[in-house]
């Protein structure tokens, strides 16, 4: 029994070693790190959580502003814009990131627990509408097809059933889940709030959602502009034409608002009240606005025009002067 | 006198080799199947994500770059969580096992307690993850920190410890015990210097199992809303943290493959854990088991 007992031990004792080095290690690089960041060193602690589409623009702007301020530990999740929403609400997080506006019952929710907030713009998205490279027949669509497509109506859908002259081969639908703000957005500029198509295959994971398009080429499917980018030799992209012409998402047209009504703005929401009281809450925020288009561009989104962020910096810097 | 007719058994064996030669084929092939959709998992796993394993991998943390992405921050999180869910869990677990199998008297009460917790074992971890999130994280105030995931993790392998120390402890015999009274033991001095000695290697493999489960569980994790964009080390038990789990089931999900890749290399980083976990369960088992 003694042997057994050693074992137990000297597991114990070895992670706790391992430990102490990690811990050591990072201290090191800390003070490394530090004497190129902002004058002031900072610290304390900043939660947020929401979007996983906004993820990626939140993860490069934590990590760059790790370096700037190794003082400050920030930490963000990725339960989704409703999911984050439901904890900002709670007060358990100072910001929220999000990949649509705020619904009302949100800012209800807000309003009851008496929490002032924020929106920050951090980039653009554009929605892309995808489908088989084999598919040769569909060179644009407009919105009203789009509804007439994705809406439930009773009745199995061809693609004859949306233009004359197109093949009679029932249509399969790839959509993003219910609990993504990706859906929340396409629900309401394309389906008006009216039920999506039953047949639609929903998920909440968009590689599934590439997979399936790739799979068959009757296949239709939508999600966010990086999915697309990261995809763009074998998907292809249809134009959405809303009355001025079918326009392709890329770069200029998402910026410049002409890819409508798909190109979304991706939030971050802050508490008024954090940003006022807590200075690490504050330069982060700051931190992020100043970086957010260079960020949002590296990781495969587009960035907002700068009027965008000088004003949502002048809001923070107002806020944190209080 | 012949007692056995050697015409009827020569006019059926042939029949009897034929039906062991399709059973044989069949379950042969059950676990060719098994060893086969194993074989192109750890394949393609491994081609991914091998060249992401580095010692920088280890000690960096995640970034939007995929080359300089790693695990440092996840795999301490893990080990941490692993902290505080092997004593508390094995504390619990065991006591419960010492108290259901050597003090508790047979009533109603105490079958109640047993077929509960054989049933907590088949519930699912989302749901032990809900549980945590609303005692552990919202009721006591512990946040998503490690110590509410640990607990929720401990909850949610309680039952298995306690059934494997159960088992354990049963199957130490009752003569040993006997003995011990004899010689004017307490109750609790035979526990302790007769039950448990007997029983420990059994009581440990369960534990470590049980361990091994926690450390790749991801449901809970998710549930209670452990964070994935995090670029600092755990500072303590109320420090927020992530976990291996949670990263991977992160990068799988970026639209980058190359990310698939490094979730790859922390596939492989979080099954040589495992691995290296249950080889000391196995170890324990081998060297220790006492035959009585």
């Amino acid at each position: 029994m003694k042997n057994a007992k050693m074992l137990a031990m000297s597991t114990i004792l070895g992670s706790a070693v391992f430990l102490a080095a990690c811990g050591s290690e990072d201290e090191a690089n800390g003070s490394d790190n530090g004497s190129e960041g902002s004058s002031e060193e900072l610290s304390g602690q900043v939660q947020g959580d929401g979007s996983s589409t906004v993820a990626p623009i939140m993860e490069a702007i934590v990590e760059e502003y790790a370096a700037a301020q190794p003082g400050v530990q920030v930490s963000s999740g990725v339960s989704g814009t409703g999911g984050g929403f439901e904890k900002f609400i709670a007060g358990e997080t100072s910001f929220s990131n999000a990949s649509r506006p705020i619904k009302e019952e949100e800012e209800a929710g807000l309003e009851e627990e008496g929490v002032e907030y924020t929106e920050v713009e951090l980039g653009y998205d554009g929605l892309s509408v995808v489908v088989n490279q084999e598919n040769d027949w569909v060179d644009s669509l407009t919105v009203d097809e789009l509804k007439e497509m994705w809406v439930e109506t009773g009745e199995e859908k061809t693609w004859a059933d949306i233009r004359d002259g197109w093949p009679e081969e029932p249509i399969e639908f790839y959509s993003p889940g219910t609990d993504s703000g990706t859906y929340d957005y396409f629900n309401e500029v394309i389906l008006e709030e009216d039920d999506i198509v039953r047949s639609a295959t929903l998920s909440e994971d968009d590689n599934v959602l590439v997979q399936g398009v790739l799979g068959s080429p009757n296949a239709i499917g939508y999600f966010g502009y990086a999915y697309y980018l990261e995809n763009k030799d074998t998907l292809k992209v249809v134009p959405i034409d809303n009355g001025e012409g079918a326009v392709e998402p890329n770069n200029e047209t998402i910026e410049s608002g002409e890819y409508a009504p798909l190109s979304r703005p991706l939030f971050t929401y802050v508490r008024n009240d954090k940003v006022a009281e807590d200075p690490a809450v504050a330069d982060f925020i700051m931190f992020a606005i100043e970086n957010a288009g260079d960020l949002a561009e590296a990781v495969g989104y587009v960035r907002a025009p700068q009027e965008v962020y000088d004003e949502d910096m002048a809001t923070i810097e107002e806020l944190a002067a209080e | 006198m012949r007692y056995i007719n050697h015409e009827e058994v020569a006019s059926k064996t042939k029949k009897r080799l034929t039906k062991n030669t399709i059973f044989k084929g069949v379950f042969a092939a059950a676990t060719t199947f098994g060893l086969i959709v194993l074989t192109i998992l750890l394949y393609r796993i491994i081609t991914q994500g091998s060249g992401y394993i580095s010692l920088d991998f280890f000690t960096s943390f995640a970034s939007r770059i995929p080359e300089n992405s790693g695990i440092k921050a996840a795999i301490a999180g893990s080990i941490y969580l692993m902290l505080v869910v092997a004593p508390v869990s094995m504390f619990l677990g065991v006591g419960t096992a010492i108290y259901l199998e050597e003090y508790a008297t047979k009533n109603r009460f105490n079958t109640f307690i047993k077929i509960n917790i054989s049933n907590l074992a088949g519930v699912p971890s989302v749901v032990f993850g809900l549980l945590g999130l609303t005692i552990f994280a919202r009721f006591f105030d512990l946040g998503i920190s490690i110590l509410a995931a640990g607990l929720t993790m401990s909850l949610l392998i309680l039952p298995i410890i306690i059934v494997a120390s159960q088992e354990a402890i049963r199957a130490v015999p009752n003569e040993l015990r006997e003995a011990s009274f004899a010689m004017g033991a307490t109750k609790w001095q035979t526990i302790l210097r007769v039950v448990l000695p007997a029983s420990i290697p059994g009581i440990l493999t369960g534990s470590i199992l049980a361990l091994s489960r926690a450390i790749g569980e991801t449901a809970p994790l998710v549930v209670l809303g452990i964070p994935t964009i995090l670029m600092f080390m755990p500072d303590g038990l109320l420090s927020t943290f992530t976990a291996l789990p949670m990263q991977i089931f992160d990068w799988t999900k970026r639209p980058q493959v190359e990310f698939h890749d490094v979730a790859a290399g922390g596939i492989i980083v979080l099954m040589a854990l495992l691995l290296f976990m249950n080889s000391i369960a196995v170890f324990i088992r081998n060297k220790y088991q006492n035959r009585y």
